[in-house]
């Protein structure tokens, strides 16, 4: 069976790979044999290799490198084309992180291969799944030249473990000059939050303009707190100073795809719904019933915010006991 | 310093948007079409870089002959002068072609510097600041919610998951902006009336020295099999908070087994 390349995405706060990364494997597993492909600073490949070898990775593709952590993007894609060159992939997959697409954007130029971005599922024979216009439509596509590269969405496949060898091949890394044109000068880490990663998340507790302060979001964040979730926040509850732009979920923030979203004052606009509409199950709060949130909630409930999911959290916490 | 800015029209997000059943490329002919929003920041970053520094501020289009309206509207907010390239052949390019088009018409533009946004809200790629960067052979600072220019560098602080990473390279450099990097302005009344006047060069393929045959639907290196709207979701239950609504919630969430 052909091998497919998949990038890995390394966990930035510690040990281990992201979850984005088993995801990717998984998925991978549909079109031939992952074999992994660890681009980063010496030693990074170490503490990966353990997860690897559990979610399928046949081979370890080690390349090292101070540069490939120097500089953007550039070297992880020079890395790549290298072994597309070199071993024939039968496709590459690469989780849609902001860097994973720049990444496979880069390497369909080198190496003429057509891309497909923010894929949701991958068929055996390469047709792929995309999401598109705010989640209303849904389109089938292939790649018709080159080794076909997709960039998978994260919490569209569920990982799943199949234990391979992981056997372990060293790469030498030698960048060109225009592989270093942007130096990464600084990694700067503003918000430390022992909530889960919003993307990742399995739950996501969102609110929107309705909750009516900065303050106030504690009532959002008691909620999460006791489901384990990640904090969201509407555009408009970020523009009013509510909450940190890192956390706006929809079409100029972050695309979302949890268990479970709960929306808390919030009225459902298009560019919202583009963040969450593909979330497993939605919750509302609001006190409109013609709120278009409603339109795709599974659970709805009228009613003021401010009275409603105080209640919930203590009903939780009071379950957990 | 001279700067290019890359400014695509879209359909308006906030209306309905559709694929173009007879093709499978997005139905741009009918569609309620607007400047991408997120351009509009870098069209502004672009117009204090110049009214700081000087030089000149050009817009780039591919697209078809309505995205004129995008670019009058880039104009009327200061910019210099467009280039506008429309050619029938560019319709149902993909990202890779159309990044093969725009690297053309760069090449025959003078630049310190290309601003562009950091995603169309079509085609929600994010990834034409990396091709263009690939092409051109030049720095790529893409995600930027800072910029800063001097002494020929450009620094960038790129956006991540609760934080930054400091970004810095020479010039000519490619940079893609968020919406959190300056708060665009409205075109006056005086910015309307003169980007009336001002210059916009229309270009074909032929212009730009591309064959016909490398882009469009023929050349495309991938290709819509077929699409569908999304399934509507089953009908939910809406309940009314008389007071229960708190523990009503969690009843849901316990019958999902979700708590
Ligand atoms: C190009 C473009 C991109 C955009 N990108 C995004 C994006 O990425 N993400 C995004 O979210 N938006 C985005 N928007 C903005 C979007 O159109 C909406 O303006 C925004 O989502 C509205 O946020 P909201 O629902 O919090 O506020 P509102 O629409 O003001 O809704 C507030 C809701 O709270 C309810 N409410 C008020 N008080 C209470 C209370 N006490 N208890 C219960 N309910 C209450 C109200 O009934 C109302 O339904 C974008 C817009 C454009 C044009
Ligand atoms: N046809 C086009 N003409 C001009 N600029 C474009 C075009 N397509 C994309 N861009 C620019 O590239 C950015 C990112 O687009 P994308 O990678 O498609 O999400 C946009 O915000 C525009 O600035």
């Amino acid at each position: 069976m052909a091998e497919v390349l998949v990038l890995v995405e390394l966990n930035p706060a510690g040990e281990g790979v992201r979850k984005t990364t088993l995801e990717a494997l998984t998925a991978a597993r549909a079109l031939g044999e992952p074999a992994a492909v660890v681009a980063g600073a010496p030693g990074a490949a170490a503490g990966a290799r353990a997860q690897l070898a559990e979610y399928g990775a046949v081979k370890v593709y080690v390349a090292e490198s101070d540069d490939i952590e120097n500089y953007l993007v550039a070297p992880k894609a020079e890395v790549l084309a290298g072994l597309v060159a070199d071993k024939q992939p039968a496709a590459v997959v690469i989780p849609s992180s902001p860097e994973g697409k720049e990444v496979a954007a880069r390497l369909a130029v080198k190496t003429g291969s057509g891309l497909l971005t923010d894929v949701t599922e991958v068929t055996a024979e390469g047709t792929a799944t995309q999401v598109a216009f705010a989640g209303q439509t849904i389109v089938h596509s292939k790649v018709t030249a080159g080794t076909p590269i997709y960039t998978l969405r994260g919490n569209s496949v569920t990982p799943t473990p199949a234990p391979a060898a992981a056997a372990e091949e060293t790469v030498a890394v030698q960048l060109s000059d225009a592989a270093r044109a942007t130096k990464v000068v600084d990694r700067v880490v503003e918000q430390k939050s022992s909530r889960p990663e919003l993307t990742e998340a399995a739950i996501v507790v969102s609110g929107g303009r309705g909750v009516a302060s900065a303050e106030n979001f504690a009532i959002i964040e008691g909620l999460a707190d006791s489901l384990g979730a990640a904090v969201g926040a509407s555009r408009a509850a970020v523009d009013s100073g509510y909450y940190p732009h890192t956390f706006q979920v929809g079409q100029t923030g972050k695309t979302v795809s949890p268990q479970l979203y709960i929306a808390v004052g919030i009225s459902g606009a298009i560019q919202h719904r583009a963040g969450m509409q593909t979330s497993k199950t939605i919750v509302a709060v609001n006190k409109d019933p013609e709120a278009p949130i409603f339109e795709l909630a599974d659970f709805g409930i009228v009613g003021d915010l401010n009275t409603v999911v105080p209640a919930a959290t203590e009903a939780i916490t009071a379950r957990k006991g | 310093m001279n700067i290019v800015v890359l400014v695509k029209q879209v359909p308006d997000s906030g209306s309905e948007r559709s694929l173009d059943p007879a093709d499978n490329t997005v139905a741009r002919g009918a569609a309620d079409n607007v400047v991408n929003e997120i351009d509009e920041y870098a069209i502004e970053e672009a117009l204090q870089l110049r009214d700081a520094q000087g030089g000149e501020v050009t817009i780039l289009t591919v697209g078809p002959d309505s995205a004129a309206d995008a670019i009058r509207k880039a104009l009327s907010m200061g910019a210099d002068r467009a280039v506008h390239v429309s050619d029938e052949a560019i319709h149902g390019s993909d990202a890779v072609a159309t990044s093969a088009v725009l690297a053309a018409a760069l090449g025959q533009l003078e630049y310190d510097l290309v601003l562009c946004g950091a995603e169309a809200t079509d085609s929600q790629m994010s990834v034409m600041p990396a091709l263009l960067a690939e092409r051109l052979g030049i720095a790529q600072l893409s995600g930027a919610r800072k910029l800063t220019v001097e002494g020929g560098v450009a620094k960038v602080e790129r956006q991540t998951d609760g934080g930054y990473w400091a970004l810095e390279a020479p010039l000519p450099a490619i940079v893609s902006t968020w919406d959190t990097i300056n708060e665009p302005r409205y075109p006056s009344f005086k910015g309307i009336m003169a980007a009336k006047k001002k210059p916009v060069e229309r270009k074909t393929l032929a212009d730009l020295g591309i064959d016909a045959s490398a882009v469009g639907l023929g050349a495309a290196t991938s290709q819509v099999l077929d699409f569908a709207g999304r399934p509507p979701k089953g009908e939910g239950v809406k309940v009314t908070d008389e007071g229960d609504g708190g523990q009503k919630l969690v009843d849901y969430l316990a019958a999902q087994k979700i708590v």
